[in-house]
């Protein structure tokens, strides 16, 4: 399969008065083309920041960029100057947001808002973005197209507003699609109407889509492979059946029984004890230690190998060492 | 089941919005909760089940019905009536951020209601008593001189429930208490929430929109739509056996996180969008949206029904009388 983005690496710090934070510690992941990536974890553990540094919207200062590679079609979009990194948002890459009220300008209409990323980046007439506006707005399924071109946000409901969005994300018809908790603002009847969207989105047009969220029943649906934050690192990587059928790293089995299924009957939800480590000062280990049941001594002072239990599970856990496991075994035959 | 402590009887809300028009927040709803079970309300924003709980609470006037606690009108008590029953019923809010004083410390904001309502003698005695509280909800007594910004949600949360706690009341109205919170901490909050109601036999009124942590904590739950109850029900016989349209659509709507059932399961995918509560549909608000309906539903709002033992709907669908002139008809069109 053809890689479309390959992160490597990547770190990344905002400057604060309260000191350093580390959001993004040494995150490597990649995409496949016309594949869904699910980016899923806990708020604060730099899920966002790792999708807006891809679009390179990491406000400087006080963030910074300060190390790894973010490859894409084989251009290194950390050393790209701004100008032409500008012909590559909304036009290769395109990002929706959380919040579809926020993202749309309250005082133009849907119809300037849609054509204008297309008459920045294409030397088209007016009457040719016009028809390229209809079509996207056919294509996300607003009725009406025509009169409701003439329309501004606020006469649209929360649905509507975000199939907006995504058809101005699409009109340039980019061929990567990052979407920041899309469906988060929504409600779940609105959200099942956008999820069945994106499916027939991908179906038509073949993008790729790194989706960042945190509810793991909306990365069931749509996600081909899952990758699992934890304190600014991904510490677990997987097809989306390696994840949810056997996941290997504690807090992705945590995170798994902390969820409350409605197709179960009696469960006793058991919840992950603390919370996550200070981004200030992130500990040598690894970040998971303080709330691991199966915490050891290394765990603390050495961050984790990598280890491949397949071609695309990976984990960064120290319960994978052979050594843990001899110990593991050993303590088994003592008892 | 155990003695009504709640009654909610034809409730109504109705807010004034500019330009002389009426919005339905909450539109002739009834039920009751029993001593000691957790009653869920559950529906998508703006249905009125936050409207309801703060109704219910007199932080709302009603515009008709009733609210009845141990058998007290709670709209007709004197302001001093008033202030004695608010020793027992508590609310814990939404946003943990922005239901804390920034300015006061954790022993302030939990003393608060002891002092208002001059529960106890000296300072120790109430100092004692925030100690208590606070390790009732899993924090310990060096917190006390914090302020709320040094706590993370969940935590925030706790003190929310600590200050809830401080009265011993009977009634706790639980608004949204899990939705600001992270999957990992929504656990810890909603086993903490049980463990104190095994512990002490509170009642909750448990108002949110997730439906599957509402059935995991609820015994009895009601889905609301549009201002109205349109299902209610124990909550295993509401995920086996729905019966209101809206409520088989908003449980096929909800993703499970399993995979395997993710890919197969048929989802019913509801068209439109929300009506606005200012112009409600006429006769049932649920038929703009609703794949099943009739020529009846636009004429007559469905009257509130029990089918099984303890299974309430408002839908035609389970009315027999209708449901057979309405065959009649489709027959006799089709015959046309």
């Amino acid at each position: 399969m053809d890689t479309i983005l390959e992160v490597k690496n990547l770190h990344v710090t905002f400057s604060t008065y309260g000191g350093t934070i580390k959001a993004v510690r040494g995150v490597d992941f990649h995409l496949n083309k016309g594949e869904t990536l699910a980016i899923v974890g806990e708020s604060g553990c730099g899920k966002s920041v790792t999708s807006n540094a891809i679009m390179r919207l990491i406000p400087d200062p006080p963030g910074k960029i300060t190390n790894g590679t973010i490859v894409f079609k084989d251009k290194d979009l950390t050393a790209l100057p701004e100008k032409t990194m500008r012909s590559i948002r909304g036009v290769d890459i395109s990002m929706i947001f959380q919040d579809p009220m926020t993202a749309l300008n309250p005082t133009l209409t849907i119809g300037t808002q849609l054509m204008e990323g297309v008459r920045q980046h294409h030397r088209i007439t007016s009457d040719q973005a016009k028809s390229k506006a209809l079509e996207m707005m056919h294509l996300v399924g607003i009725p009406n197209p025509t009169e409701r071109l003439k329309q501004y946000p606020h006469q649209f409901s929360g649905g509507m507003r975000q199939r907006i969005v995504i058809a101005m994300a699409l009109i340039c018809e980019p061929e990567l699609l990052i979407a920041d908790e899309p469906t988060t603002a929504l409600d779940v009847t609105i959200q099942a109407q956008i999820l069945e969207l994106f499916d027939e989105i991908q179906e038509a047009t073949g993008v790729s889509i790194i989706l960042i969220t945190h509810d793991l029943g909306v990365v069931a649906k749509i996600a081909d492979r899952i990758a699992v934050m934890y304190a600014g690192k991904i510490i677990e990587v997987g097809t989306k059946r390696e994840i949810f059928y056997d996941p290997q790293h504690p807090y992705t089995k945590g995170l798994l029984k902390s969820v409350p299924r409605l197709d179960v009957t009696g469960e006793k939800l058991v919840p992950i004890d603390g919370t996550p480590p200070d981004l200030f000062s992130p500990p040598k280990g690894c970040p998971f230690t303080a709330r691991c049941p199966f915490a050891m001594e290394v765990c603390d002072k050495v961050y984790p190998v990598t280890t491949e239990q397949s071609d695309t599970h990976k984990v960064d856990c120290w319960l994978q060492d052979e050594r843990a496991k001899q110990l593991l075994a050993a303590s088994a035959i003592k008892q | 089941m155990g003695e009504k402590i709640l009654e909610v009887n034809q409730l109504k809300k109705y807010f004034t919005v500019g330009g002389g028009q009426v919005l339905l927040a909450v539109n002739d709803v009834s039920f009751s909760i029993n001593k000691g079970e957790t009653f869920g309300l559950v529906g998508e924003s703006g249905c009125g089940k936050s409207t309801i709980g703060r109704t219910i609470l007199g932080l709302y006037d009603k515009t008709d019905g009733e609210v009845l606690y141990d058998g007290n009108n709670i709209h007709s008590l004197t302001t001093k009536e008033k202030f004695q029953m608010y020793r027992r019923m508590q609310m814990i809010f939404q946003d943990p951020y922005a239901s804390l004083n920034p300015r006061s410390t954790i022993k302030e904001v939990i003393s608060e209601p002891m002092e208002v309502h001059g529960v106890y003698k000296n300072k120790q005695e109430k100092l004692d008593r925030v100690y208590q509280l606070l390790e009732e909800v899993g924090l310990n007594r060096d917190h006390a001189n914090r302020y709320p910004h040094e706590f993370s949600g969940g935590q925030r949360q706790r003190i929310g429930i600590a200050r809830a706690l401080a009265l011993n009341p009977d009634f706790i109205i639980a608004d949204e208490p899990i939705s600001a919170l992270d999957v990992s901490v929504q656990a810890q909050v909603v086993n903490l929430l049980k463990d104190l109601q095994m512990d002490k036999g509170l009642t909750f009124l448990f108002i949110a929109h997730d439906l599957s942590m509402v059935k995991l904590i609820s015994d009895r739950i009601g889905v609301m739509y549009l201002g109205n109850l349109v299902e209610l029900t124990n909550s295993e016989e509401l995920y086996d056996n729905p019966l209101h349209p809206y409520t088989k659509a908003l449980l096929s709507a909800i993703p499970i996180p399993d995979p395997d059932i993710e890919e197969t399961r048929e989802r019913i995918i509801l068209k439109g969008e929300l009506p606005s509560p200012i112009h409600p549909p006429s006769g049932c608000v649920f038929r703009t949206r609703c794949p099943m309906a009739m020529e009846v539903c636009a004429l007559k709002k469905p009257t509130w029904q029990e089918i099984e033992q303890d299974h309430y709907v408002a839908c035609h669908l389970y009315d027999e009388t209708i449901v057979n002139t309405e065959q009649a008809r489709g027959l006799a069109t089709k015959l046309n």
